[in-house]
């Protein structure tokens, strides 16, 4: 891939064409986003000031980003093995099986809450059998479910992109030198899909933390950031959502930013 | 010592069969193949990376046949060496040692010192040469002192220069190491023969002839060993006289003469190196008891030797010095004598 990218050295109409709609394109995302930020900043920052010291607002934020977390750490314990079965194997029915774990992402959103609503209720195929232990319905269980089967798919198909990018050759020789095929994983394979891994589980943990549909279907109490911001504007309009809406933003997009400084240093070691 | 019991193993569309072969302690043997003959396929079989469909492998007396790699006493060289791109040198050597449980700094220097990287230990695989990394390959694989070192194709990654400075290397290794046995495959007949102590030749997944460099490249068994060891030239036909050891040979095109003890009226081939033939624009050398009248059709120059396409009746191959090309002025069209000894045909039924 490495080798494809090359400068801009000469002129010609269809490079030109391409970079004049990469601009439209960056400017739609980041001037929407930053506009927002900007019209609350100037225009109403007392209304921001006001958004931090609301107990309710901070909660709201704090439970998205923490259900985010849970979501990504029981997405990990099921992707990161996952994606190294469908990387290194073939069997019947492959393709089905992963064509299944895309379904999350295509499926309306509102959709999922409703599916994930009839296993996890009360009376649903999970949800009812657990009942006496585990609450889903309206708690941070339910949550959890929830954004995990949407984000999933982000964190199964980029570890399988990780491992697949390790030869398996690297996996031989390693135990022919003696190590048995776990200490070959975790010592060889895993470290070399790290940096896979690691940009998987940002996606699902930002996936996590944005999805609204299918939360509010299984829990729309105790509130996660979204549903805060949904349930202000249908209250209150414009004024009371978007400082919400901006703070929310803001502690993400930090948060982001930390962890890919952070990772920066970590190398890829793609088979060329 | 290891020893493979009629092993087979169908692979996508390809199928080793019935592969049976014993290799001594200490011996340097060579699988001698073409590409896509199964080699590496054989290789990863005896490592453990696949399981056979049927057979037996016993390393040292052992049944491995169903053990993991882990467990099989040997190490496997890949042929783009297989360094962990994520471990300094230092590490990737002592990964080994830790699996198995080799507690010892000295050696590890020791063997850095012999292989001649301990100035390296500190770098990545990434940033050091092919030869670089194949002595790096060569120390992590020596230092846990396996019973057998698999070698797959390790010098086709290599520049011609790099090629013989690890040739000889690996010949040191192996005469220091008196209870090393060696498996090397390759495709290249010519690293075959200088290294090996004995030669398995694999074709299509068959193992079609065991022996010494000599018996291999002078004794072939069948004519398709024999074209894949440079007989490029096969004449067939039928005995019509023997006379102690000497054979008249009758083609469609000539009557050939040959060394060899077979029954009148059979029917043989008799094949010749390009090497073996000699061109003359005269029939009067006595010595050469085959001499065969021809027109050149083409003529190629490879470096120090030209390769010549005479039609005697039947295409003959031959490899000329260039400087005997340029004094009797081969040229395509021209008529020359083809000439070969008794002793460089090799008959075969």
């Amino acid at each position: 891939m490495r080798a494809s990218i090359r400068k801009i050295s000469k002129f010609e109409p269809l490079t030109f064409i391409f970079s004049l709609l990469l601009l439209v394109l960056f400017l739609f995302i980041s001037i929407t986003l930053s506009n927002m930020i900007i019209r609350q900043i100037f225009d109403d920052f007392e209304g921001l000031v006001k958004a931090v010291e609301n107990r309710a607002v901070i909660s709201s934020i704090f439970l998205s980003l923490y259900a985010g977390f849970l979501a990504t750490l029981v997405a990990l314990i099921l992707g990161v093995p996952a994606g190294y079965i469908l990387a290194r194997f073939d069997f019947p029915g492959k393709s089905l099986v992963e064509s299944i774990i895309d379904v999350p992402v295509v499926v309306p959103h509102t959709v999922a809450g409703i599916a994930i609503l009839t296993v996890f209720g009360s009376k649903g195929l999970i949800g009812g059998p657990l009942e006496a232990y585990i609450q889903f319905r309206d708690a941070l269980p339910g949550i959890v479910v929830a954004m995990l089967f949407v984000s999933l798919p982000y964190l199964a198909n980029s570890a399988r992109e990780g491992f697949k990018s390790v030869d398996p050759r690297l996996e031989n020789a390693a135990r022919s030198l003696g190590a048995p095929l776990w200490k070959a994983f975790l010592f060889v394979t895993l470290p070399l899909s790290a940096r896979h891994i690691l940009i998987g589980a940002i996606m699902t943990w930002a996936r996590a933390i944005s999805e609204f549909g299918a939360v509010v279907l299984i829990a729309y109490y105790p509130m996660i950031g979204p549903t805060l911001i949904y349930d202000r504007f249908l209250s209150y309009g414009m004024s009371a959502s978007r400082p919400i809406a901006v703070l929310l933003i803001l502690v993400m997009l930090s948060i982001f930013i930390v962890v890919r400084v952070l990772s920066a240093g970590w190398s890829i070691y793609d088979r060329d | 010592m290891i020893e493979i019991e009629s092993l087979s193993r169908k692979w996508k569309n390809f199928t080793l069969e019935k592969l049976s072969l014993k290799i001594e302690i200490g011996e340097y043997f060579v699988i001698l193949g073409p590409t896509g003959a199964g080699k590496t396929l054989l290789l990863e079989l005896i490592a453990g990376f696949h399981s056979p469909d049927t057979g037996k492998i016993l390393i040292g007396g052992k049944d491995v046949t169903h053990l993991p790699p882990e467990k099989h006493d040997l190490v496997f060289v890949y042929q783009d060496y297989s360094l962990f791109p994520h471990m300094s040198v230092e590490k990737n050597i002592e990964f080994g040692m830790h699996m198995k449980k080799i507690k010892s700094k000295e050696k590890l220097f020791e063997i850095a010192r012999d292989l001649k990287i301990t100035h390296l230990l500190d770098r990545y695989p990434l940033k050091l040469s092919g030869g670089e990394q194949q002595r790096v390959a060569l120390a992590r694989a020596l230092v846990t002192d396996p019973e057998v070192l698999l070698l797959d194709e390790p010098l086709s990654a290599l520049d011609p220069r790099t090629q013989e400075t690890a040739r000889e290397l690996l010949s040191t290794i192996h005469k220091n190491k008196e209870r090393l046995t060696v498996l090397h495959i390759t495709h290249d007949q010519t690293e075959a023969r200088i290294m090996a102590d004995r030669i398995a030749i694999i074709m299509d997944g068959k193992l079609m002839q065991v022996g010494t460099p000599e018996e291999i490249f002078e004794k072939p068994v069948d004519s398709q060993v024999a074209s894949f060891v440079g007989f490029e030239n096969m004449l067939s036909g039928r005995v019509i006289s023997a006379d102690r050891g000497l054979l008249r040979i009758e083609t469609s095109e000539m009557i050939i003469e040959a060394s060899g003890d077979i029954e009148v009226g059979s029917q043989v081939h008799a094949l010749l190196r390009p090497e073996n033939i000699v061109l003359s624009k005269t029939s009067t050398d006595s010595s050469v008891r085959n001499s065969l009248q021809g027109r050149v059709t083409e003529v190629w120059t490879l470096g120090a030797l030209v390769r010549v396409k005479v039609d005697c009746g039947i295409l003959l191959n031959a490899l000329i010095t260039r400087q005997s090309a340029e004094e009797m002025n081969i040229l395509p069209g021209i008529s020359v004598y083809a000439q070969f000894k008794v002793s460089s045909v090799h008959v075969l039924r």
